[in-house]
């Protein structure tokens, strides 16, 4: 994928101005690249903690609808999907249907990339052609909940949940802006992780990009207009984070280290100004204020902190630019959820190495230092210190997660 | 059954400061470059987050970073006549193992030489008359002029933080005003300075001296070098030499190289490989390639184009005899060139103890310093005093670690309550100044094959025959006192002079800045490689590191080995690949 941003940089025109085009095929092939890097598709299909072949499946993923093995996508004819014809490919990304007709789980993102066109799909259809047959059939243990366990319910699912459709743009805004939001809604399926669901795994309209919890993580609110989580970072911090995998502000760690690995340090620079351009438009409700934390509770993680956290993170929260997450005024720090906070303490965590910024990073694991009621008074002290505003962690949220991940 | 592997353009033997460099930039012409390293891979995440990184335990007392003496240790005595005794537990200086070797726990302080310094013998024979005939001192066969680009080179690779004092013949206020020109500023500002350096900078001043900041690795701000690689800004959390930095402040090679050459796919590396010899051909003009022994025990050969020895001096040292490449020192003859002027570094200090002043030297760094050039090298008149070469005297805060640090004024017990009551109360107000002086060759001093002991294969181990000589004291007496003059003017209480006044002890540390043995020089008569490290007995061997010192000058080495590193790896790259032979007619 090296060089990506700069080949596909020919190749590639906005979605507005493609959905005219008749590309030859290697142009087709070549978009179709592109636009599979932006969906990054590969994450999901290779199972990356055995490494596993790239495109072969095999990786089990945690959804809301249970544990759930994704297939082989090569062109492999017996396991992958070799003998899959356009029309195939086709029905599977914008109806969530198999081959054979019957439904898919929606763990597939469908529901997202329900909004690329017939040429943006056609596309990866022409380039998955190119990668060579692996064969390799995973049987699913599935592990559905229900009503998901019958297929068929699916239907139902999806009359609630899915609004099947091209993307079409608001012709009141920038090519720039329905870019962005085609790219963000579309392909880049950012909502199957940055927005919450209801009870039965449908994302929900009005809690878009405002932060979710799967997996045991919690991807933080992303919507960049006022009030939103990432109304503090610039746009440029928007492009510089996917682009470069570092900004003044933080590093992608974990799924999201994947997500700018795979996909978004490929991308190119007008596509990630576009994605920057859709998310700060994107405004959000203030959030309540939450009571001052007790004083001795500030007090003691206030120690904790000034001892563990202080000498990369520095005393004033401020962090170091590109190296070490700016904890004042974060989103992951203040959210409600504090999923992701507690779990970065405890595992820590290494962030990925980018073409643009080779060296190696990481999070120090504090679960054998710590105990659960320190990393609960440094949470909520750093919830609360710098003008930071967020509701107390206690020790048994710690605790609770503590034990979840150790039985993982 | 020794297993071949296929041959390859470079072998390196060891992976440190000196391979990493050699790997980034041998691998930039498309060469494929193998390492083998005889301890095992680390990098920051894993092996010193800042959680454990600073385990004064484990790293200082036990050795984690060093080599083990079970796997190779040498011999030791004073002198000739006297029966050398194996080292079990080093003492004096810390041979490093493991990927990035000593460049993971050294302090930083990476000075360059002076111009003078390269030119010894011709520069002091000038000025004082000829040497006595035991000082086997001689001129480097390469130049500071030569170097200044590589200097600069690792300077900025490792985002040095200092203050220049010669910019290109501008002599610069507040710099060292005695320094070789430099061709450009240092890529950083010095470091936050520290109450003890305030006061020495000051006392300095007060007796008319020149301080400036002592050139750091540890970062003063986030720095991105030019490979890409970005390192943060020091802590001062005083856990440098010993340690391996885990807030990525000091630069080594896992900090500046190795994200970069670590991707290219023509390296390898080769962790937990022991180099037991060169191979060389039939008619001993080549190198041949190498023998390894891997952790299972067992054996490999590493057929190369170029073989280039990147271990430790004392280990690159023993290499060349166990290889019987060249012909080992013998003292009594004055023949033989592998094991010749085995150098060191003439050390001693003033302690500075203050009654109503902290000097919280907890704060501190490896490379935090100020520092005092009047009385090196050259820098001064040495006509009647009977040596030559100087020190730099510099009062560097680089920890307060508990386990290594007790300071206590002069007359405590070194035990007991009255010696717990005097730390009590010193242990915070305390500061010191070192004398790092040079150290010049002599016929006595050399590494040879131990005719006793030997290592777990059975080979011979190396011995090394040293002592302080005739030079090294006077040096010492001369400039040690005006050290204690700096400590007297810094207000406190009293002081404490540490002189160098026996013979030199294996145990208690002073510096691993051990030099000379693979000496550098202008003809096969004189020196075990040329100007370019290349062997003069196999020309497709090159021998790396301060081993190549003729002599040692009154600095840290790391900066002049790195720049000869440069130096020689130019030379391989537009010389030698076009035209493989010998770059120095003999």
């Amino acid at each position: 994928m090296i060089g990506a941003r700069a080949i596909v940089a020919l190749g590639l025109a906005g979605i507005m101005q493609t959905a005219a085009a008749q590309d030859l095929s290697w142009s087709e092939m070549e978009r179709g690249r592109y636009l599979a890097i932006a969906s990054n598709c590969v994450s999901c299909h290779t199972d990356l903690d055995h490494d596993g072949t790239p495109w072969a499946g095999g990786r089990e993923m945690e959804t809301p609808f249970g544990v759930i093995v994704t297939p082989n996508i090569t062109s492999d004819d017996a396991t992958g999907i070799g003998r899959w014809t356009r029309d195939d490919f086709w029905r599977a990304l914008h109806e969530g249907r198999r081959r054979d007709g019957s439904y898919m789980y929606p763990a597939f993102p469908y529901t997202h990339f329900t909004r690329m066109p017939r040429q943006d799909v056609d596309a990866i259809y022409e380039y998955l052609r190119t990668i060579p047959p692996v064969e390799a059939d995973h049987v699913p243990e599935e592990e559905l909940l229900l009503p998901l366990q019958v297929r068929t319910a699916i239907s139902a699912w999806n009359a609630l949940h899915f609004d099947q459709g091209v993307f079409v743009p608001d012709l009141d805004k920038s090519d720039e802006w329905n870019r962005g939001a085609y790219l963000v809604t579309g392909p880049g399926h950012c909502g199957a992780c940055h927005t919450d669901r209801n009870i039965l795994g449908g994302e929900q309209e009005d809690e878009f990009l405002r932060g979710a919890t799967l997996e045991n993580w919690h991807a933080p609110n992303i919507r960049g207009g006022e009030h939103g989580g990432i109304a503090h970072w610039s746009h440029d911090d928007i492009v510089a984070y996917l682009g470069s995998g570092r900004n003044e502000h933080t590093a992608p760690m974990t799924r999201m280290g994947e997500v700018v690995e795979f996909s978004t340090q490929h991308l190119t620079e007008g596509d990630l100004s576009a994605i920057a351009t859709y998310l700060k438009s994107l405004e959000d409700t203030p959030r309540d204020a939450s009571d001052p934390p007790q004083e001795a509770v500030f007090q003691a993680g206030q120690a904790t902190y000034f001892d563990n956290c202080a000498a990369c993170h520095h005393a004033d929260g401020s962090g170091e630019a590109y190296m070490f997450a700016r904890l004042a005024g974060s989103n992951k720090v203040q959210s409600d959820d504090p999923t992701t906070l507690i779990r970065i303490i405890l595992e820590g965590a290494q962030a990925i190495p980018t073409n643009d910024h080779p060296g190696p990073l990481a999070m120090p694991a504090f679960d054998w230092k710590l105990d659960d009621d320190q990393i609960a008074d440094l949470i909520t002290y750093m919830r609360n210190a710098w003008g930071n505003n967020g509701p107390a962690v206690s020790a048994s949220d710690v605790a609770d997660l503590r034990e979840t991940l150790a039985e993982d | 059954m020794t297993q071949l592997h296929r041959e390859v353009d470079v072998v390196l033997v060891g992976f440190g400061w000196t391979a990493a460099i050699l790997a980034h930039e041998l691998t930039q012409d498309g060469l494929e470059v193998v390492a083998l390293e005889r301890g095992g891979w680390r990098d920051t995440p894993t092996d010193f987050p800042t959680t454990h990184a600073p385990d004064e335990l484990r790293y200082y007392w036990r050795h984690e970073m060093f080599q083990e003496t079970a796997q190779e240790t040498q011999t030791f005595r004073n002198r000739r006549g006297q029966t050398a005794l194996p080292i079990r537990r080093w003492g004096s200086y810390l041979p490093g193992v493991g990927v990035g070797g000593g460049g993971v726990h050294w302090n930083g302080q990476t000075f360059r030489f002076l111009p003078s310094d390269f030119l010894a013998r011709s520069h002091n024979e000038d000025r004082y008359g000829p040497l006595p005939d035991d000082m086997t001192v001689q001129d480097y066969p390469v130049t500071y002029d030569e170097l200044e680009p590589y200097f600069d080179q690792f300077e900025k690779l490792c985002g040095i933080s200092g203050q220049a004092g010669n910019l290109r013949g501008d002599i610069r206020a507040g710099g060292n005003p005695f320094e070789g020109w430099r061709s450009d500023e240092y890529p950083n500002p010095p470091m936050e300075m520290t109450f003890s350096q305030h006061r020495f900078a000051q006392g300095a001043h007060d007796m008319g001296l020149h301080p400036y900041p002592g050139p750091s690795a540890n970062m003063s701000r986030g720095y991105t070098n030019p490979l890409g690689v970005r390192l943060a800004p020091c802590t001062y959390c005083g856990f440098c030499e010993k340690f391996g930095c885990g807030n990525y402040s000091k630069a080594s090679p896992q900090t500046t190289i190795l994200p970069i050459v670590m991707q290219r796919p023509n390296f390898r590396l080769r962790t937990y490989c022991d180099v037991l010899h060169v191979n060389k051909d039939r008619d001993n003009t080549r190198a041949t390639g190498v023998t390894y022994v891997d952790a299972h025990g067992d054996l490999h050969e590493q057929p190369a184009q170029i073989v280039i020895l990147c271990g430790y001096q004392l280990s690159n040292t023993r290499l060349m005899m166990l290889s019987g490449i060249g012909e080992i020192y013998n003292p009594a003859t004055g023949e033989g060139q592998v094991g010749r002027n085995y150098t060191y570094q003439v050390m001693s200090g003033v302690d500075v103890f203050y009654d109503d002043a902290y000097t919280n030297e907890y704060i501190g760094a490896g490379a935090l310093g100020m520092v005092v050039d009047d009385y090196n090298g050259d820098n001064f008149d040495h006509s009647g005093l009977g040596f030559i070469g100087g020190a730099y005297i510099a009062c560097w805060t680089t920890n307060a670690r508990p386990i290594e640090n007790q300071p206590v004024p002069e007359g405590v017990p070194e035990w007991g309550a009255e010696w717990k009551s005097a730390l009590r109360k010193n242990f915070l107000r305390h500061t010191s100044l070192s004398v790092h002086g040079a150290s010049m060759a002599h016929r006595e001093n050399y590494l040879d094959l131990d005719p006793v002991y030997k290592d777990r294969y059975g080979r011979p181990l190396m011995r090394m025959t040293y002592d302080f000589t005739v030079n090294d004291r006077r040096l010492s007496e001369h400039i040690t006192p005006i050290a204690a003059d700096i400590a007297r003017g810094m207000g406190g209480r009293e002081i404490k002079v540490n002189s160098l006044d026996s013979s030199y002890d294996i145990w208690p540390y002073q510096t691993t800045h051990n030099t000379g043995g693979t000496i550098m020089g202008a003809s096969p008569d004189d020196s075990v490689v040329n100007r370019y490290l290349q062997s003069w007995d196999l020309h497709n061997l090159f021998v790396m590191g301060a081993g190549a010192f003729p002599q040692n000058a009154g600095y840290n080495p790391t900066g002049t080995v790195a720049a000869l590193t440069y130096f020689s790896a130019r030379a391989i790259r537009d010389q030698y690949l076009r035209d493989p032979g010998p770059l120095v007619q003999a």
